[in-house]
């Protein structure tokens, strides 16, 4: 079967919503890109649990204590959830994990904004995991089906995480004068690049139209920027805080809320690594990475030992 | 029955001891386990290995649930029989496990000194864990049997978590004793770091006595021998000598801790204090 | 300096007892007994089992996609394995 007709029954299973499975013929292209994307993906849950574990130790409450690391635990499953996922690719974690830590691989910018106050753990979970959210349940549709599968199990485990941010955020605004100061605070730091997560513009985004194409997308950056724009709009309002976005008001023709520009400079900075905390967060990864090369060695040592020693017992 | 010879009793009228042995006896049990959580939690983000990673969280989350589970039956007892417990900024209302974790300072917080000791590298946590959950497993061995019929059901519920602790941290310290050269060294390392807070762990307190006399606490004396059977044996298998220097340091179960605890403390206790009276 | 990546095991979970094992997704660990508690901890955090197997990736033979339709194809025509297949009087409720 010529390449042409290889990829012409790829397209159609795609089609027909066949999903795609590890050992089946796909075009090359279609393999890198999922490679990239899945793996950046997994590089934003390990990356994202800095922020928000930074506050671990400091969490108000054994309750907050608890379920903030119980979500921070969740990020690192997630990320072990998709770097397997993208591993039936043919691509090892140990190449993913070099990639993250030389800075070649690209993980979410929200990720490089500081956590400067208890409520932006509170701003995270509801903005940050809603935006994760919108992005990721068209995935669990996604035509790869490792991929497809692993975003199943995260969004199910996702839930809870949207809630407790929200739940700190109205604690917060419910509570004493200065606890609200804290959490409006939060949200005009974090409302901007929570919107600028879902990526580029549709016509300044390079690999959107493939990925359509693919079913590996959904639907476009700006059709889900949207919808999360008239979600947040309305529960904002249940918090009893602002979105700092004074162009921000419902359009009754468009059916959607109109919101003000974005800034694209400030987005682009902090992708070239240019935000406030690129440096430190890919310092805290190396860090961890090469502070545990001893252990790695040590445990796959005593594990070739034992199977010696079992090997030699049955001799 | 224990003679009860420590001085600090001596004030106490009788009839008050064993309310106030209990509030005391648990508060030991539930800030050893929150410390620990909280040091095994630093490591969230942290890990040598995604998977190790997940999994120290996961003992960090268990002792976390431990904790909470004897702060809220002491917060339970000091409200019902209405004993004067002083703490700031609390006036006219219930106590709750937040006040206790969070608005007592150094000197009356009751854990063992073993469990406020830095994390060191991956070995040292490790080893303190493994010490911790061997002494921790035979501690609610026991405790599973105390008159007090709630802490014997949080040590029933605990054990399972503890078993799990100690089978993890066992294998773990031999991988790392019987590993490579360099991970050999790092054991023995640990080993010097640790070992002289482990004598603690068999030293009782005069309320852990009190509370041992009637019944409803642990006689901490009496688990040392097998602790030591357990510890030798891992050791030996890991290939790591058992340390013959004295384990001296003790004072965590009366309030007299190293320079650590106050560190901690300050990190976790500091949006409670600089945010008095608040709901979070 | 061994720089070897842990080898990377399939991870199948019996979500009640009765069901059978199903595969949930892989790990990494250096042998069977650490990938057991590895899995344990990373795929069962909210009671999602109570059985376990794991098998390192390595062992795992799968059928080649490309014999798709000789594999499986011929099972298409074979419908009198199905009870539907078979006419039955409607008085006989239950068979």
């Amino acid at each position: 079967m010529g390449v042409h007709e290889l990829e012409n029954l790829f397209q159609q299973k795609v089609d027909h919503e066949i999903k795609i499975e590890p050992k089946d013929w796909m075009p090359e292209k279609y393999r890198k890109t999922l490679v990239r994307q899945i793996s950046q993906h997994a590089h934003s849950e390990i990356v994202g649990m800095l922020p928000e574990g930074n506050w671990i130790t400091r969490a108000p409450s054994l309750r907050r204590k608890a379920t903030l690391l119980a979500k921070v635990q969740d990020e690192a499953g997630h990320g072990l959830y998709l770097y397997s996922a993208a591993e039936t690719l043919g691509i090892s974690r140990d190449e993913m994990l070099n990639q993250l830590h030389t800075g070649t691989a690209k993980y979410s910018s929200i990720f490089n904004y500081p956590t400067l106050s208890w409520a932006d753990i509170g701003a995270i979970g509801w903005l940050v995991d809603g935006a994760a959210i919108m992005n990721q349940v068209p995935l669990c549709r996604s035509s790869y089906g490792p991929y497809a599968r692993a975003m199943v199990r995260i969004c199910k485990e996702e839930s809870f995480h949207q809630r407790q941010g929200f739940e700190i955020l109205l604690s917060l605004s419910k509570g004493t004068p200065a606890q609200h100061k804290m959490a409006q605070d939060s949200l005009n730091r974090w409302w901007w690049p929570s919107v600028m997560m879902f990526g580029p513009k549709d016509d300044e985004s390079p690999n959107s139209v493939d990925s359509m194409k693919w079913k590996i997308k959904r639907f476009t950056n700006d059709e889900l920027r949207q919808k999360f724009v008239d979600i947040c709009a309305e529960q904002v309002k249940i918090l009893g805080l602002q979105l700092p976005d004074n162009d921000l008001k419902w359009n009754d023709e468009r059916g959607h809320y109109d919101f003000g520009a974005i800034n694209w400079d400030e987005f682009w900075q902090v992708v070239k690594g240019n935000g406030p905390c690129n440096k430190q967060r890919l310092d805290a990864r190396n860090k961890a990475h090469n502070e545990g090369a001893w252990v790695r060695e040590a445990a796959i040592a005593h594990a070739e030992k034992k199977k010696q020693r079992t090997a030699k017992a049955a001799a | 029955m224990i003679e009860i010879s420590n001085s600090e009793l001596q004030d106490v009228p009788v009839q008050k001891l064993p309310v106030e042995a209990l509030i005391n006896y648990t508060l030991n049990l539930a800030d050893t386990s929150l410390i620990l959580g909280h040091r095994n939690s630093e490591w969230t983000g942290h890990g040598p290995v995604l998977e190790q990673d997940i999994a120290i969280s996961n003992i960090a989350l268990d002792l976390i649930g431990q904790a909470r589970n004897f702060y809220q039956y002491t917060a339970e007892v000091i409200n019902k029989n209405q004993v004067a417990f002083d703490l700031p900024y609390v006036t006219g209302r219930a106590i709750t496990e937040d006040d206790l974790a969070y608005l007592r300072d150094v000197l009356e917080f009751k854990n063992l000194l073993l469990v406020e000791q830095p994390n060191g590298d991956w070995g040292q946590t490790i080893l303190r864990q493994f010490f911790f959950s061997a002494y921790q497993y035979l501690l609610y061995e026991q405790l599973q049997k105390s008159k007090d019929s709630q802490l014997a059901a949080i040590a029933e519920k605990s054990i399972k978590e503890t078993t799990y602790h100690l089978r993890w941290s066992s294998e773990w310290v031999i991988r790392l004793g019987d590993g490579t050269e360099e991970s050999h060294q790092r054991m023995l390392n640990a080993l010097q770091e640790f070992w002289m807070f482990t004598g603690e762990l068999f030293k009782p307190s005069a309320y852990e006595q009190v509370a041992a006399a009637m019944q409803i606490g642990v006689d901490v004396t009496t688990l040392k021998g097998a602790w030591m059977e357990k510890v030798t044996a891992v050791l030996e298998e890991a290939k790591l000598p058992l340390p013959t220097t004295p384990a001296l340091q003790s004072g965590g179960k009366t309030g007299t801790h190293s320079e650590h605890l106050g560190f901690i403390l300050a990190e976790m206790q500091f949006l409670q204090r600089a945010y008095p009276n608040s709901n979070w | 300096m061994n720089n070897k990546e842990w080898p990377l095991w399939e991870v199948f979970i019996r979500s009640r007892q009765g069901l059978d094992h199903k595969h949930v997704g892989s790990l990494h660990a250096v042998d069977a007994e650490m990938a057991i508690e590895n899995a344990r901890d990373v795929y069962t955090r909210r009671m999602e089992g109570v059985s376990i197997w794991v098998v390192e990736s390595k062992s795992i033979h799968a059928s080649n996609p490309d014999d798709a339709s000789s594999l499986y194809d011929p099972a298409n025509d074979k419908a009198y394995r199905h009870p539907t297949f078979y006419e039955l009087p409607d008085e006989l409720r239950h068979m």
